[in-house]
């Protein structure tokens, strides 16, 4: 499969219970080797697709193909491409990592001399080697979430997906986590599917799906959302503020600093211009994720 | 079968390091044991006595016999209760995830159910073995007149009856999805099934209608079996001592070593074929379970 061919298909995607339409007619595509950000609020549908995705639920219409294969018609070949990383540790508290690492493995018909391999590399790849003989449920948070990622990497598939791989993760924790997913990404090109409800973690993302009430609002690069959903800011240092004022500029204090809101890089440039001896020392950072995310779910702003 | 081997190795390792589970499942056939003994003793001991009145019936005779009764009632109740608590895994892995973890392998979901169904076979064999071990020292204690075809008869029994056991907890486990459904699944099946299937108290001392009404009950031929694998040679032995064969064979009814279904005695083979096809028939509402779960 080439690298700009699409891996993950799906076509008119719909999932009904009865009067709830969890997922109600979506289409999008996950190309090999990208990492792929599906957001939403709880109850958008992201679960439910993930379900369809990994074969767990029936679909009610619409097609789902992953590298060309339909996942119902070849459920188990699909399957064993895909690597997935619960909410939820689901090893085995009691048993140590090893013996949850082996029965995973067998059960991808992977076991003797491959399976040692295999365990090796990951353990280099995720530092885990010492961890091997511990039980499950000793583990510190961090350490079970990589154990849980090199769980889901044993049979090398094509495609990771996280499901919120980092909720109730403190931040070093969940910094060592996306350290273990981008060096998995380096060695072996593996597409990620990620969800997630911290955004700075999508704004890494090679393309993002926002999905609402089971629809999507939003296919875009980061860049493209926040160009369309939010402004760009000129934080400002060293600045008068009353100055500011009697040019017109409208700015607010943000600690020692001064931040004013553009629509966009050209407005801000072209307000730089028009003042230059106003902006000394500053910066023009785009607006954040969660902005858009904000904005998109609150239905504000053009569409992308 | 790499994978179902790894399956029901990772589900036993599950089930003996689990302390909460591993200990009450341990424990419970002691308890029995010991509740038996200092509670029901007496009472059995009574009723041998009594069926033998005008005879001479010795103490070691007697001893035997309830030892016999003792343990009957006790593999009978475990192969069944034992098994429920085994499939406590299979339920657990429902609530905590683990279970979803499997689905999205390329792993058939019917060699998942397999691989649980066998574990707790296995599991509610080791701890039954272990009870029929722990039995036959106190039958031994008591006197010990098990010939060697019974003994190997009693151990098909509690083979077959766990397999049943099996098959039934599966079954019904396969409908539980917390942890508090399967605790109170777990509570009264203990509670009641030593009642139902005649280990607690013999058929003959049960009103008629419930009689016949246990009798269309699949366990209580496998409670018949065992009492009769394990009952008989003490019984016999009653003749040794002048005691009438009518007598003997009167004990034997009168505590299950042959059964009734409705005035009409059914032979041994007849037990085997009912807790046999009733096995068969769990298996394959089993298979349908794993067939209707396969996918939402």
């Amino acid at each position: 499969m080439a690298a700009n061919e699409n891996i993950i298909e799906i076509e008119h995607l719909k999932k009904y219970y009865k009067d709830v339409k969890a997922v109600d007619d979506i289409t999008f595509s996950v190309k090999k080797g990208e990492f792929f950000a599906f957001l939403g609020v709880n109850g958008a549908g992201k679960s439910t697709t993930i379900s369809i995705l990994c074969g767990e639920e029936k679909r009610t219409f619409g097609s789902v193909k992953i590298e060309g294969e339909d996942i119902e018609q070849q459920p188990f070949s699909a399957r064993g491409k895909l690597g997935v990383v619960f909410q939820n540790s689901v090893l085995d508290g009691a048993l140590t990592l090893a013996e949850n690492l082996r029965c995973r493995a067998a059960l991808y018909n992977i076991s003797g001399d491959e399976y040692a391999a295999r365990l090796n590399e990951l353990c280099a790849l995720f530092d885990l080697k010492d961890l091997l003989s511990r039980p499950v449920g000793k583990l510190s948070g961090g350490q079970r979430r990589r154990a849980d990622i090199a769980r889901a990497l044993l049979h090398r598939p094509s495609i990771l997906i996280l499901d919120e791989p980092t909720t109730g993760l403190d931040p070093q924790t969940r910094k060592s986590v996306w350290e273990a997913v981008h060096a998995i990404r380096k060695v072996r090109g593996t597409t990620v599917f990620l969800t997630t409800h911290y955004m700075e973690e999508a704004a890494d993302a090679d393309r993002v799906v926002i999905l609402d009430k089971g629809k999507i609002l939003a296919d875009a690069t980061p860049l493209e959302l926040k160009n369309a959903y939010t402004g760009d800011f000129i934080t400002l240092y060293h600045a008068n503020e009353e100055e500011l004022r009697a040019c017109g500029i409208r700015a607010e204090r943000v600690g020692e600093a001064l931040r004013i809101e553009v629509k966009n890089t050209a407005e801000a440039t072209a307000l730089i211009l028009r003042h230059p001896q106003l902006f000394t020392d500053y910066e023009i950072v785009k607006g954040k994720m969660d902005d858009v995310f904000l904005n998109v779910t609150g239905k504000r702003g053009e569409n992308v | 079968m790499t994978a179902l081997w790894a399956l029901v190795s990772r589900n036993c390792r599950l089930f003996f390091k689990n302390k909460g589970i591993l200990l009450p499942s341990l424990l419970a056939p002691l308890i029995l044991l010991f509740l038996f003994i200092a509670f029901l003793g007496n009472v059995y001991r009574d009723s041998i006595r009594s069926v033998a009145e005008g005879f001479a019936l010795s103490d070691g005779t007697v001893e035997s016999i309830a030892a016999g009764l003792l343990v009957s009632s006790l593999l009978a109740v475990c192969a069944v209760t034992i098994a429920f608590t085994a499939n406590t895994i299979m339920v657990q892995d429902k609530v905590s995830g683990q279970r979803s973890d499997f689905s999205v392998s390329p792993v058939h979901p019917s060699l998942v159910s397999l691989a649980y169904f066998l574990s707790t076979f296995l599991v509610t064999t080791c701890i039954c073995a272990l009870a029929l071990g722990a039995g036959l020292i106190y039958m031994a204690i008591a006197g010990w007149h098990l010939g060697a075809t019974d003994l190997l008869l009693a151990v098909l029994d509690m083979l077959l009856l766990t397999l049943f056991g099996t098959a039934f907890s599966f079954t019904v486990c396969s409908f539980l999805h917390t942890a508090g459904a399967v605790t109170a699944v777990q509570a009264t099946v203990s509670s009641a099934y030593g009642f139902l299937c005649g280990a607690y108290m013999p058929l003959s001392s049960l009103a008629t209608g419930l009689k016949n009404a246990v009798m269309f009950l699949p366990g209580t031929y496998g409670t018949g079996l065992l009492r009769g694998h394990l009952m008989a040679g003490a019984i016999d032995a009653m003749t040794e001592e002048g005691i009438p064969s009518a007598i003997a064979d009167a004990m034997k009814t009168g505590f299950d070593c042959r059964l009734y279904f409705f005035e009409h005695a059914v032979p041994a083979w007849v037990c085997y074929l009912v807790l046999g096809l009733a096995t068969a028939v769990l298996f394959g509402v089993c298979l349908l379970l794993v067939a209707r779960t396969r996918r939402r």
